[in-house]
């Protein structure tokens, strides 16, 4: 199977943004459940913003394609998920330092992402954030990458393992974030940023045939 | 004439961050200080832009270093993405009381202290406002038990309004130049936070202390700003 070059990425990205535009109003409803209901906005603003600069950019690498994702979240998207992930991307953009992913390159920009989260959310699995989403999925990219499998592969495991973590922070209590200040009655509700984790790698996961 | 240490105020409100620059300037007219609140389009929120714009506009207009305070939870997130993207060891960020922090760490920028002073600065406002004058106490102590060697005048504080932040920003700065332990009322002298949490008004009795190699000239020069009014009078 094919390792996962620039074109992957473009069509990852292209991907992306249909699919926060078609999640708008469900991100929203979500955000406004236990957050201060903006997400489903600001995602569509930051992708939307990602596209208008995409061919103007001419990005050649992978780890151009996430920098140029990273830099104009952070300054497009409000509110904490900007800055979040902007760092991710960011940090990804880092370790996607070879001109086409194999599934160690897939697991290595998942884990570099979960990283600029936990650096900058300082939250913990369970807390109900991105982070119960990021965490399942980073790892089982390496699963996948430690068994032989393909860089597709990797992706699909950790889309799979992403959509199961969001669906876990369903009964949680917020630990962290805007949610965090309902205490109880932030359980029963899932957290906005675990869903738009899994619909991003979602997407990352079709775009690259699996 | 600029100051080495700049500072930039990142707030959620455009407002709230402009606000606090017409306070901490007052107090420190030569520190460049950078607003950077609210959003792109001017609703509350933060933007990265408007950060990073600060600090490399403070940077480039000749600042050795900047220090960036941030108000609250994403200001402070996306404060540490543009420190993270532009990975300046000139710049860092102080994570403290937004108005306290910024007011100690433009007194001390103001005063020449270096990148250090004022990060250490900003960063024990925490303490410095938290324990209500108590930490300025705690520093003094030492000098102050040491009866022997400490010159003391008593005097009534004349100008209307007291010693709020700009006098207390006067008298901090005159303080801290002399190699001398200066204290009001056993608090640190030299530490803007200390003299304005004890919320001396005009009138009030004070009790001027300083022990030190220059102990006599750091008294006199410190007597002759509070009987000058601070021209309030």
């Amino acid at each position: 199977m094919a390792d996962l070059g620039i074109d992957w990425a473009l069509s990852w990205v292209r991907a992306a943004a249909a699919t926060v535009t078609e999640h708008r109003e469900h991100l929203l409803d979500l955000d406004r459940a236990i957050g201060d209901g903006d997400h489903g906005e600001n995602m569509y603003r930051g992708f939307t913003a990602v596209l208008g600069k995409l061919d103007a950019a001419e990005p050649s690498t992978v780890g151009d394609v996430l920098k140029l994702v990273a830099t104009t979240l952070m300054s497009t998207v409000g509110g904490a998920a900007g800055p979040l992930y902007g760092t991710a991307f960011l940090r990804g953009a880092k370790a996607a330092d070879t001109d086409a992913l194999d599934a160690a390159g897939v697991a290595a920009v998942l884990a570099a992402g979960l990283e600029g989260i936990v650096a900058r959310g300082k939250a913990e699995v369970g807390d109900k954030t991105m982070v119960d989403a990021w965490t399942p999925a980073a790892a089982a990219a390496q699963h996948v990458a430690d068994s032989g499998g393909s860089a597709a592969e990797a992706l699909r495991a950790a889309a799979d393992a992403a959509r199961a973590g969001a669906e876990s922070t369903d009964p949680l209590v917020a630990r962290k974030g805007r949610a965090s200040y309902l205490g109880e009655r932030s359980a029963g509700h899932r957290d906005p940023g675990a869903e738009s984790s899994a619909l991003l790698l979602e997407t990352a996961a079709s775009a690259a045939g699996a | 004439m600029s100051v080495g240490t700049a500072l930039v105020l990142v707030s959620h409100s455009a407002q709230l961050a402009a606000g606090l620059v017409e306070v901490a300037a007052q107090m420190a007219p030569d520190v460049d200080i950078r607003a950077a609140g609210g959003t792109d389009d001017g609703r509350v929120g933060t933007s990265f832009d408007l950060v990073e714009q600060a600090v490399t506009g403070a940077l480039s207009a000749g600042a050795d270093a900047v220090v960036v305070l941030t108000d609250l939870g994403s200001a402070t997130l996306t404060a540490e993405s543009v420190l993270e993207m532009l990975e300046d060891e000139r710049v860092r960020l102080v994570d403290a009381p937004f108005v306290e922090a910024t007011v100690a760490a433009a007194v001390a920028a103001q005063g020449g202290g270096d990148f250090d002073a004022v990060v250490a600065a900003a960063g024990t406002a925490v303490t410095g406002f938290a324990g209500s004058g108590e930490a300025g106490g705690a520093t003094a102590g030492g000098p102050a038990a040491d009866d022997g060697g400490a010159r003391t005048r008593s005097l009534t504080l004349v100008n209307p309004l007291g010693l709020h932040a700009r006098p207390a920003a006067t008298v901090a700065r005159t303080a801290a130049g002399f190699d001398a332990g200066v204290t009001i009322n056993g608090v640190d002298a030299a530490s803007v936070l200390a003299l304005m949490s004890l919320g001396l008004t005009g009138g009030a009795e004070i009790e001027v202390s300083a022990t030190g190699p220059q102990a006599e000239e750091a008294l006199a020069a410190v007597v002759a700003e509070i009987e000058s009014g601070f021209g309030e009078t």
